[in-house]
């Protein structure tokens, strides 16, 4: 259904390439989201370095390509920063005839950084305080929803200059799907999507559009991934979770936003605004989409044993790489789901 | 000019009557064969690209009509798509584009061709070449972090001038339908000169002889003489620097604020086709959405068929006595 027909020729091209160069291997294909492939990049390669004899090749193409590509079976799994909705899963049912599974790899977050001349410190934000701003209600830095939850911060009576992504993408999901959960308005004015109708502000493209024109611009605020802030040293602000805590995005709090919450059999969930102590609301896992049926057996012995290694030793490099690994409870469950795929 | 380059078949001189034979060994039929299968396939791709983009869109084109081209909402959560805000950004940045570009363009190349020592001239050309070559996102990174800062700096001054206008009124961010205007005149300002100022090069000396011959000064000649008749040509490369600012992607989704929205003022953010599409394409999920974005590409193509084909009906009416 879906003509990403160029990217379906590469992938065709590249396992045709690799079928010549190595007879024996078996080269397995996957794309999908682009927010976790520094880590699955470094996850395959290091896999390929053990099992010389399994490439993984990713391209990362976006979550929605890496759905609609593993519906079309032109991938042998995809990958997606939002768990299917049940109309993609049913699409995936009819075209396939099995069921597709979600395994959660890591876990990311989303930050507010800002540009206000003159405030160096991280701010503190309320639930209230973001959808405002981003629902253009709150207009001024010195709004008293701002001023209430910074004494001591001298924030001046300046128009706040709201920053979001204008290419669709997983980083929007989270923080759209996160303001649905703490404001009723939102979520019938705007929604959720990977892109959406934005009542206010300007669209930076990608993380280093977005940082760019917050940088450039006073008075400004934004989001962009907790990594890309990190690794580009910029000053983000705090936010107010479901217990009430200001909480500032780490590794940390990100694992415990995962911890928190209950996890269903299909793995499946939404962690924003998760409830808990020293968790940071505005997290979510990322997923591989895997078949429940593999036809080729060497393949599907390939990826249970890729995805048993990755729970394991794989874990065990994502904090180097500045992504929050799953919580333990996490990883018991996908081990014993790894049998559902057939 | 142009009559003295036209093919001959029958000018071959050969007294016997050709066999097919004969004529398909010394070359001419192969080479016509060759050159219409050259010239048959830019149609076919034309069409293709056509018919698939038309089929692709027909779930949106049934669904919204000819009311995608008039609607202002851009909303793929609710499945609302209007195409105006971009069809207005991409025509307002080109024309404001084609605006400064043109003047610098052809003055440079009239400056290069005419007036400029040879040797000067062809060295910068050849940098002017350079720049040519130069990726769009080269051009939409030093719009971010170098011309951005820079408007927003000289900024006061503008509105100084010209803030009388609703067009450089309201707030300016850095980002906005003016910066892509201006990032595309640097985009496109290389190939005007370029190519004007091969045509300004290629006018007979007999032309600016004759001129001279009766009594004109140098620049009557060339503002009468050269520029008239080189006239198609200097054309021809607006025609090319204005596809290439209708469909450029990268460089304005950089600078333009990608605000689907149409603002009076040239100092607010807008959107185009080409960015929206690069933008969103990658993740769009579902035939409406999808279709809706293959639909934008369409509306492109017919923006761009029916602005060229303005353009080439005012050069014609103008144009007498072009010739190269």
């Amino acid at each position: 259904m879906i003509r990403r027909v160029f990217i379906v020729n590469a992938a065709l091209v590249a396992t045709l390439i690799m079928g010549v160069a190595c007879g024996q291997q078996v080269p397995i294909n996957a794309a999908g989201a682009t927010f976790p492939y520094p880590m699955y990049s470094k996850w395959f390669d290091e896999y390929h370095k053990k099992f010389p004899q399994i490439p993984i090749n990713y391209a990362s193409i976006g979550s929605g390509g890496g759905i609609a590509q593993v519906t079309a079976g032109t991938v042998d799994f995809g990958a997606s920063d939002g768990p299917m909705t049940d109309m993609q899963m049913k699409q995936f049912q009819d075209k396939r005839g099995s069921a597709i599974l979600h395994f959660p790899t890591v876990l990311g977050a989303d930050v507010p950084t800002y540009n206000i001349p003159g405030v160096a410190t991280a701010l503190n934000f309320t639930p209230e305080a973001l959808a405002g701003i981003f629902l253009g209600k709150i207009t001024k830095w010195d709004d008293p929803e701002l001023t209430k939850a910074n004494p001591g911060v001298k924030l001046p009576s300046s128009n706040i200059v709201v920053v979001h992504r204008s290419d669709g993408s997983g980083t929007t999901y989270v923080w759209v799907d996160y303001l649905c959960k703490v404001s009723k308005a939102w979520e019938i004015k705007v929604g959720r999507g990977t892109s959406v109708n934005w009542p206010v502000g300007l669209g930076g493209k990608g993380n280093e559009g977005v940082s760019g024109s917050i940088q450039q611009t006073a008075n400004s605020i934004g989001y962009v991934e907790l990594i890309y802030a990190v690794q580009n040293k910029m000053t983000y602000g705090k936010v107010k979770n479901a217990s009430g805590e200001f909480i500032q995005a780490s590794l940390a709090s990100v694992t415990a936003a995962a911890a928190g919450i209950p996890m269903p059999d299909d793995f499946r969930i939404s962690i924003t605004n998760a409830p808990g102590k020293g968790v940071y609301p505005i997290s979510s896992f990322t997923w591989l989409l895997i078949p429940s049926k593999i036809a080729d057996p060497t393949k599907k012995k390939a990826i249970k044993d890729f995805l048993a290694w990755m729970l394991a030793d794989g874990q065990k490099m994502t904090e180097a790489l500045s992504y929050a690994p799953l919580p333990r409870a996490v990883v018991a469950k996908e081990v014993k789901a790894i049998d559902k795929i057939q | 000019m142009a009559a003295s380059s036209t093919t001959n078949f029958s000018a071959r001189p050969s007294g016997r009557a050709s066999t097919f034979w004969q004529r398909l060994r010394s070359g001419d039929d192969i080479a016509y064969v060759v050159t219409l299968t050259c010239a048959l396939t830019i149609l076919a791709i034309t069409a293709l690209l056509v018919f698939e983009l038309y089929k692709n869109s027909a779930v949106p084109r049934h669904q919204f009509g000819w009311s995608f081209l008039v609607t202002t909402t851009w909303d793929p959560v609710a499945g609302q798509f209007g195409a105006l805000p971009f069809i207005y950004g991409t025509v307002v940045t080109s024309a404001l584009a084609l605006l400064m570009a043109i003047p610098l363009g052809v003055g440079a190349a009239i400056f290069l061709a005419e007036l400029a020592p040879m040797r000067i001239s062809n060295a910068l050309t050849f940098l002017i070449e350079l720049l040519a070559a130069v990726p769009s996102v080269i051009f939409g990174l030093l719009g971010i972090f170098v011309l951005v800062p820079a408007l927003v700096s000289i900024e006061p001054a503008i509105r100084s001038v010209l803030g009388w206008t609703p067009l450089f009124s309201g707030p300016f961010y850095g980002v906005s339908i003016f910066s892509a205007g201006v990032v595309l005149t640097v985009m496109i300002i290389p190939f005007i000169i370029s190519i004007s100022r091969e045509v300004i090069l290629a006018v007979p000396a007999e032309q600016r002889d004759g001129a001279l011959a009766l009594g004109a000064t140098k620049w009557e000649t060339t503002w009468n003489v050269v520029i008239p008749f080189a006239k198609k040509g200097i054309m021809g490369s607006i025609f090319l620097a204005l596809a290439r600012s209708l469909g450029e992607t990268m460089a304005v989704t950089m600078v333009i604020g990608n605000e689907p929205k149409i603002h009076q003022s040239l100092f607010a953010p807008g959107y185009s086709i080409a960015a929206v599409i690069a933008n969103e394409f990658a993740e769009a999920t579902g035939d409406l959405y999808l279709g809706a974005l293959i639909e934008l590409g369409l509306v492109l193509f017919g923006l761009t068929i029916i602005i060229n084909g303005l353009a080439r009906v005012l050069v014609l009416t103008t144009t007498k006595k072009g010739a190269i």
